[in-house]
Parts: structure tokens; sequence; C-alpha cells
């Protein structure tokens, strides 16, 4: 992150305890996690390490034409030359990762690519089925509103539901290899050009290796008729997972899109480091919702998914506005800031955040509004959650260029505390370079009170649940920012994640 | 249904309940006076597990089992419920969903089913009105931004959902118009029930002329140190508690 012109930094750490109600609060946390199976599946595999072959043969894996080859080993050949220690900057600490010591594709064997979705290995179909997510179409109630889905497994979409449906609209949204193949045009256009393949150590990173994830387009005029989510799945071990995400939104279109991410409970740790590109033209609208729950590691810190995500998103077009909301539960240690370019004139972006880390789980998260168009407006709203022993900062970039003449933007971020081992830290960076652009921020930290808990238990509520309630109550300006169809899985997360936080 | 013996608590390590007996009877309205900070709140406290306030000695029986052995919301759920002197916001949290919950938590440990939300809504109404809480007040957030009178008004409306088996009213008509005093009284007496006690902490006589107690006591120093009717009450208007108690 770019040097700070103004840096205002309020760190806080719980005082001295109230004794009995903390010591309940501090008692032996034990998290479950109730996505950590494996499932046994045979797998098909390049030799591990990282090398040009390697990038090489996971081209050949997807059958990529001979340009996405060469971009892909120019990525790599950026990589070589950037020092992971550059990448260090956030308030995180994990031992050295050894590049070389790690899967870099991973598929489950198939006979031949499920065309459709009854060719679907029924081993991955009751998978997704124990992850709680439809792949069957038909299955669908109606009146229910429908979502449709990718489903990643490892290094490979698995299933895509709805294609036909979606079809008809216009909207292309299928895996992101599939759409080298068959969409050449729009990815040679798109790829790269919001986060360029050297932006940062883990995105020229997966810019060599990236193996799949979900490309959406939606056409001008378009309303998306449904939901789109994708649905990744860590499953095999000593893996990385490299997911590519790019969604192009037309003039006046509107799309809604969100990702879930689950994976087995290792001892090991296993790295994620994605990039989502987002592209909004004149008038259109890009929502995309993240509920992250990868396997946070046990209580004493081992295992877990280092999550190192580098999500941006463009506002190219005059009036677009693109929205991130993120429900952060899971991973040892999250490394992700989804920022908006706001390049348009009267551009939006806005950024709404829970954080909940517990045990011994890190991260450093948060966002950069970056306002070049004039009368561009940006919203960050950020709800952290700490228990246990764990860490967590927020850390945003509030820049504003010399032409952004109206600018605005308001950053909230307030942070709760749940007992006395936990830390919570906001690093704002506020840039202004223009005297007319108006910046608010507002911060507050404050612990989970003994009168609430008691007040709710003194009402019948178990500590868990009284903790669950008064935790959703304090992340509800950002909940409601989700769509329907997830805001109740969410809020249970929220529960889930935080069991064991108090006794 | 209520036995307390020779009852010490302390808190922060001072001792503040110092030897109290009460024995209250199902049906029974008793109600506590006493100046401020001779315990009353302590006391009420002490009866529903609060952490930090420490009994170093007697016994409390409700209904026949030991209440100092149970958990904050085994009590409440058991039936004790506290009208709080002070009843607490919890922000971004549904009043309504906050009701249900605790509904749903006391029915579970009954091995009731929960509530649907067509008969939660029909009933939560209707004691609603009975209370003249307006219906807005349930979508805000717990207590937030209520008035102190309405915060009383959702501490009696959540204990007519809540059909307890022992109340303890802490000075619940402190800060009530006279108008919502009786309201709250109504709501209060419709609840009297042969098979429900109550502890009715003010500092009002004008109270129990709503609320008519069957006994009256007079909390000093963390001591009973006097019983009677409730024309006690009236003698202690008259002649405050320094005259009245001797
Ligand atoms: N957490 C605490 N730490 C130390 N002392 C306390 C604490 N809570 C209460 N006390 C003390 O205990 C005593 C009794 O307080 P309590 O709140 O029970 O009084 P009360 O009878 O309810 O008074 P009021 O009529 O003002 O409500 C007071 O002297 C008070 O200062
Ligand atoms: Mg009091």
């Amino acid at each position: 992150m770019t040097a700070p012109m103004d840096t205002a930094t309020a760190e806080a750490r719980p005082q001295e305890g109230r004794q009995k109600q903390d010591e309940a609060v501090e008692n032996a946390i034990r998290e479950k996690y109730k996505y950590g199976f494996y499932t046994d599946i045979e797998t098909d595999r390049v030799p591990k390490g990282l090398n040009e072959e390697t990038v090489a043969l996971i081209s050949g894996k997807k059958e990529e034409p001979e340009w996405m080859l060469d971009w892909r080993l120019k990525a790599y050949r950026n990589w070589l030359e950037m020092d992971e220690e550059d990448a260090r900057w956030a308030k995180v600490s994990f031992p050295p990762i050894d590049y070389q010591d790690a899967y870099y594709y991973a598929a489950p064997k198939k006979k031949e690519g499920p065309s459709s979705l009854d060719e679907v290995d029924p081993d991955l179909l009751d998978t997704y089925e124990k992850l709680g997510i439809p792949l069957r179409e038909q299955e669908v109630l109606a009146g229910v509103k429908n979502v449709a889905v990718d489903a990643v497994f490892d290094s490979v979409s698995v299933a895509t539901t709805f294609k036909k449906e979606l079809n008809k609209a216009g909207v292309i949204f299928c895996p992101i290899s599939e759409a080298i193949r068959d969409h050449p045009e729009l990815v040679k256009k798109y790829l790269g050009s919001v986060v360029p393949p050297g932006d940062n150590f883990f995105a020229a990173l997966n810019s060599a290796v990236f193996t799949d994830g979900s490309f959406v387009y939606i056409p001008e005029g378009v309303r998306c008729p449904m939901e789109l989510s994708t649905y990744f799945r860590i499953n095999a071990a000593e893996t990385g997972q490299f997911e590519r995400t790019l969604i192009i939104a037309d003039k006046g279109s509107y799309v809604s899109y969100l990702e879930g991410c689950t994976a087995p409970m290792r001892d090991e740790n296993q790295l994620h480091a994605a990039v989502v590109e987002l592209i909004a033209l004149d008038d259109a609208e890009i929502k995309y919702s993240t509920v992250q729950n990868w396997y946070p590691g046990d209580e004493n810190g081992v295992g877990g998914i280092y999550n190192f995500v580098t999500k941006r998103g463009a506002c190219r077009g005059v009036n677009s506005k693109i929205s991130w909301t993120q429900v952060e539960t899971g991973s040892a240690i999250t490394w992700k800031y989804p920022s908006c370019i706001l390049q348009g004139d009267n551009s939006v972006g806005e950024f709404y955040s829970v954080a909940i880390t517990n045990n011994m789980q890190q991260a450093d998260t948060g966002t950069k509004m970056i306002h070049i168009g004039k009368n561009t407006r940006s919203t960050i709203i950020s709800k952290g959650i700490s228990a246990g022993r764990a860490d967590q900062t927020y850390r945003g970039l509030v820049n504003i260029l010399p032409k952004a003449d109206g600018a605005r933007n308001y950053t909230q971020c307030d942070s709760l505390l749940i007992g006395d081992e936990c830390g919570a830290h906001t690093v704002p960076y506020i840039q202004s370079r223009n005297r007319t652009a108006a910046v608010e921020h507002e911060a507050t930290t404050s612990k989970i009170s003994d009168d609430q808990l008691f007040y709710c238990m003194q009402r019948g509520l178990d500590a868990e649940a009284a903790v669950s309630l008064i935790v959703n109550g304090f992340c509800r300006e950002v909940m409601k920012e989700l769509p329907m169809e997830f805001a109740v899985e969410a809020q249970k997360l929220v529960g889930i994640s935080l069991e064991g936080s108090v006794g | 249904m209520l036995e307390i013996k020779n009852l010490h608590a302390s808190v922060g390590g001072t001792e503040i309940i110092k030897g109290l007996d009460l024995s209250i009877g199902a049906g029974e309205v008793h109600a506590i006076m006493g100046p401020n900070g001779s315990g009353k709140s302590t006391l009420s406290y002490v009866l529903t597990g609060r952490e930090g306030y420490e009994v170093t000695e007697g016994s409390v029986t409700f209904q026949g089992k030991d209440l100092l052995a149970m958990g904050i919301e085994e009590r409440a759920r058991e039936g004790i419920f506290l009208a709080f002197q002070y009843p607490v916001e919890i922000p971004g949290v549904n009043s309504a969903t906050f009701l249900k919950e605790a509904v749903n938590a006391v029915r579970k440990h009954r091995g009731e089913d929960p509530l649907d939300a067509m008969t939660f809504l029909k009933l939560i109404r209707e004691k609603r009105e009975m209370l003249g809480v307006q219906e807005d007040k349930l979508k805000r957030a717990v207590n937030v931004g209520f008035s102190g009178g309405e915060k009383k008004r959702f501490e009696i409306l959540q204990m007519a959902m809540l059909k307890p088996v022992f109340a303890v009213l802490d000075e619940t008509d402190s800060g009530l118009d006279i108008d919502a005093l009786r309201v709250v009284a109504d709501g209060i007496n419709n609840l009297r029930d042969p098979k429900r006690g109550m502890l009715v902490i003010t500092h009002y006589q004008r109270l129990l002329d709503y609320i008519e107690p069957d006994k009256v006591h007079v909390l000093q120093d963390g001591k009973i140190t006097r019983s009677g009717g409730k024309e006690l009450a009236l003698e202690l208007e008259d002649k405050g508690y320094g005259e009245a108690a001797a």
C-alpha cells in the first residue's frame, strides 16, 4: 500500500476485565467447523513444484490457446522477480512458504468432461449436497428465487447450473477456462485490466498458475435474471487454490454475485491466492458478496487456509456502481482488500465488511477507494469482531485524486472485542488532493458488554446464543446488504464461528 | 415458593447483603423499600445469578430447588424474571426477534415446541396493546432510543410474554408518568396469579396504591429491618426510613 500522507492509527486493547464473566469468556475455546470433511475421490494432479513446465502443464490441461500460455509465462517470470517480503506489510505473521512444496493443479479424475448435470460424478454431487449447495436444478421449488451456481472443486469447475436460462437473457456465466476458449475477445480485453499480473506477489503467482473460477458477462441493458454464485471447495491436500474470477457488466446492466468457500480440516496450511476483477461500464451495477468460511485452523492455530486475495473493481463508466459485501469468518490468515477504482464521473463504490476472528486467527482486511472521476462517492462500513487470541486489523485507503471534484467518502469502522486476549487495530489512510472533496471517518472499539450478556441470559438465552445475537446486532448494517437468500446462512455462520468464545 | 435464609453476598469483596431472610409464597406479592444503596438491586442480581455477585453464606430455595446452584439462563428458564432498574440497550437486535428468541428458549426448556411466526405475532400484539406499547417500538433495536418510560413498559411486555413463575420488579415505577404508571400497574396486576410470586422494589408508596402488596419489607444496610402489611409503606412515606425502622 502506498505511503500515507495523513495517517491516523487507532489501536485498542481491552483493559483489565471483570473476573468471572470474562473467565467464562476466555474459557477453553473449541471451534466446530462442520465443513471439514474430505471427499475421497481419484485426483489428477500435476507434479509438485513450480516452474515454467508447471505453468505449461496447467495451461495444457485447460486446453488453452497460445496467447493465454504466453500471458501466464510472462506473469510467472514477473513473479520470479518479486519478493514475498514485499507483501508482508500487513499485520499478520506466518512462517516462510515453500512454493516448491505444493501442488498447483488438482482435479477430480473424470471420464469425460460433464456436459450436463446428469454426468457430474455422484460423489461430487453428494459433496455439494453435504455443503448445502444446490446443484440439482429441478429441486428448486416454485416461488423460490433461483440461484445459478458454478461449483469449483480444487482446480476445476465441476458444474454450472441454469446455463440455459441465463443464455436466454444473453448472460454468460461459465468457468473461466471455458471463457478463455469460447470468448477469447472478452477475456483478452479485460483479464488483467483491473489487477495487472505484476500488481503484487500473490496476484502475480495467481496470474501464472490460476486454475478455475467464474466468468460473467452481462450484456448491455440486461438485468441478470437470477443471483449468480460460485462455490469454491478446496479438497485435495497440499494443494493451493488459485481462483480467478472476471465479471463484466456492460452498459446499463445489473448483476448480483455471491461466492462461498470451504475446505477440509488439515494440520498443514494451504494457500488460497485468488484474483477477482470486476468491470462496470456506464450506468452498470455489480453487487459482489462473499461468505468466506475456509477452514480457520484449530484452537492452537494449527492448520487452516492462508487466504491471500486481490479483489478489485473498476467503475469505468459514468454512474456505475460496485458494491462489495463480505462476511469473513474462516481462514487462518486473511489478507484481503476488495477495492474500487472510481473512474467514471458520479460512480459509486461501497464496501461492507464483517470480519470475525476467533482462537488464533489473523485478519488484515479492508478496502481501497480510489476517487478519480468527478462526484464519485464511496462508503465503507467495517465491523470487526475478535475473540480468543485472535488479532485483527482494518486497513483502508481513501485516495482522492486531483480531478475528483466533489468526491465524498464516509468510513465507519467498529471493532468488538470478546475476552481479554484478542486485539483490534484500525489503520485508515486518507489522501486527499482535491479541496472540494469531503472525507468523513468514524471509528469505535467496544467490548461485548457484561450488561448485554446478562440481560440476554436473564431472558433465557445461553451464553452462545446471547453472543451470537449481540454480534449479529453489531453487524446488522452489513448483514442487511447481503442477498436475502444468503443472509440467514451468514447469521448462523456468525454464531458458529464464535462458538466456544464464551464459556 | 421462594425461601431466602441468612443470605450474605458481596460485590468486589465488599459485603452488601448482610444476613437477609425472606419467604414469599405462591400467589403473594411482596414489596421491598429502602434507601439508596441499601442493596435492593444487589438482591435482585443475586437472585438472578449475575456474575460478580458472590454469595458467601446462606441459601435460596426456589420451588424446592437450590436456586444458587443454577446458572443465569437456567434460573430464567425455570421462571425467574427480572424487570431491570436500568434496561440494557442492544444495538442492531430487533426487539421482536429478541422476544421471540427469549420466549422460545423458555419454551424449549419446558419441552414445548417453538412458537410459529403467526402465533407469536398474535400473542405479542395482544400484550402490546394491553401495555400501550406502539408497534413501531418492536421494530426497533432492543431499548435503543426508547425513553425511560418506554423501556419500563418493554420490561413488563417481556414479562407478560415470558409468563415467569417468580418476578422481581426493580423500580419499574421510577421514571413513569402518572398514566404510564397506571398502565404498567394494570399490566402487573393482570399477571398476578395464584401460582406466581412477585417481589416489587420501589421507593414510592404510590405504586403500592395500584399494586396492593401482601407484605412490605424495609431493607437497610443489607438486612430486612422491618416487615409489615401495606400500611407500613404509608408510615415510611410519612416518617422516612430513619424513624420508621427504629
Ligand atoms: N459492582 C459494584 N462494585 C462495588 N460496589 C457496588 C457494586 N454494585 C453495587 N455496589 C454497592 O452496593 C451497594 C448497594 O447497591 P444497590 O444497587 O444494590 O442499591 P439499591 O438499594 O438498589 O439502591 P437504589 O435505590 O439507588 O437503586 C451500594 O453501596 C453500591 O455502591
Ligand atoms: Mg437499585
